[in-house]
């Protein structure tokens, strides 16, 4: 047993404070969206230029002017502000998104990530992903623990080119948790019904108590 | 002088020559110059490099200009959804220089605003910074980055009145500043051009100092991911 795509994201919101401005990634981030928990309000930011960032639109709604940064179709909010792409990211380096929680390839025990191509195969580009983990306050990884071939992703060093140097703070995986500390990381928690040893297993990096 | 134009062809008149930098708004297919992609396609303007955060999709957007081989390079931040793109680059036919987003935004910015360079820690530890001098502040290390002059901006707009101001709508306003702030000419296209003294002046986007050129048309604005929820 370990956690899914939904229990993984709803995890990750446990991350959240209330009135903190974030950036989710695309992916499994995305649906972090879904788990805010109650009592907890976040504002969303979108980096291609929105704050207040609201739910999918109801069908017939879509408005091609009104997109995240997955270019997926979304909606406004009362709270919503548009701006350009320039300060976007001035509030991105400027340290004012609290946290931003993205995928990776890749993370390394010192806090390396690598999330924007494999060399030769697949280039797509690192988006925003250099700027969030450069300027935010704190950045969360989630993604799955292990390759389809079984190989661990969470590595004592990157193999891929690096989205940022020593910038993630958590690893959220379908394993469970782990923080990045003084050499190497620490098991926050186990997924339900993963062990301890099964987690250790599973990781390459290494693991301090 | 008059800045209004018939025609996506008669706003790029004179303006187009072969080899020159051209920055464009627009972030994936949201708020992206169509009509102006299309007349440079029309007009066969080769060797371009073409600042802007994505290259459009198969057949749209930016995409067309690459189909008709008339891009040398891209400054881009994100290919993921251009299969052609990809193609290009990984053949060695297409130079790309990747740049982060936010980089590459404020690039365009300080271009536009007369800053030569400045220094950020986007990047720092990456290929990105390979090359690039490095600078402690305060105990941190930065790169420093160029502002980018372009020879033409091409950027599009929801309205704009007679004199150049431009508004934005939503999500669309994206790179379509900064990328007009830093070309020597910037031509908007817009979906409606408004009588003058119909925008609040308190709420202009981006003054018409920096639009030299505008025109009014039918765009297509076609969506990349549609994503919708059920009704309750």
């Amino acid at each position: 047993m370990a956690w899914d795509r939904n229990q993984m994201a709803a995890r990750a919101a446990q991350e959240l404070q209330d009135g903190w401005y974030v950036n989710l990634g695309i992916g499994i981030p995305t649906l972090v969206a879904n788990y805010i928990p109650d009592g907890i309000e976040v504002t969303l930011q979108s980096e291609n230029g929105m704050l207040g960032m609201g739910p999918f639109p109801f069908e017939g709604e879509e408005d091609a002017d009104l997109i995240n940064a997955g270019k997926q179709t979304i909606t406004e909010l009362p709270k919503t502000a548009y701006f350009d792409s320039a300060q976007s990211f001035a509030m991105i380096r400027g340290g004012k998104i609290a946290m931003a929680i993205l995928g990776a390839m890749e993370v390394a025990e010192n806090g390396d990530l690598a999330n924007w191509m494999i060399p030769g195969k697949l280039v797509k580009g690192m988006g925003g992903a250099m700027d969030l983990v450069a300027g935010v306050g704190r950045v969360v990884v989630v993604m799955d623990h292990t390759s389809k071939h079984g190989e661990s992703k969470v590595l004592k060093h990157c193999t891929l080119p690096l989205t940022g140097q020593g910038v993630v703070n958590r690893i959220v995986t379908n394993l469970g948790v782990l923080d990045v500390v003084p050499g190497g990381l620490r098991i926050v928690e186990c997924a339900e019904g993963v062990t301890e040893a099964e987690l250790r297993a599973a990781t390459e990096a290494t693991i301090v108590d | 002088m008059k800045k209004v134009y018939d025609s996506a062809a008669a706003a790029l008149d004179g303006l187009l020559f072969d080899g020159m930098l051209i920055a464009a708004g627009g972030f994936g297919l949201c708020g992206i110059p169509e009509l102006l992609i299309q007349a440079i396609r029309e007009a066969g303007t080769r060797d371009l490099t073409v600042a802007s955060n994505n290259a459009g999709v198969d057949g749209f957007g930016l995409g067309v200009l690459l189909e008709s081989r008339q891009g040398r390079k891209m400054i881009s931040s994100y290919v993921g959804e251009n299969a052609e793109f990809m193609r290009q680059y990984l053949s060695g036919e297409l130079e790309l220089e990747f740049n982060p987003q936010g980089t590459l935004a404020e690039r365009m910015r300080a271009g536009g605003a007369g800053i030569p360079g400045f220094y950020t820690k986007t990047g720092v530890g990456t290929v990105i910074a390979e090359g690039k001098e490095h600078k402690e502040f305060d105990g941190e290390t930065y790169i420093l980055e160029r502002g980018i002059v372009a020879d033409l901006s091409i950027v599009k707009a929801w309205k704009a009145d007679p004199s150049g101001n431009l508004v934005f709508r939503k999500t669309a306003r994206n790179f379509n500043p900064p990328a007009a702030t830093c070309g020597r000419v910037c031509v908007a296209e817009v979906e409606e051009i408004v009588p003058l003294g119909s925008l609040e002046p308190d709420s202009i986007h981006l003054p018409g100092i920096y639009v030299h050129r505008l025109i009014q048309g039918q765009h297509e604005k076609r969506i990349e991911q549609r994503t919708v929820r059920k009704r309750a």
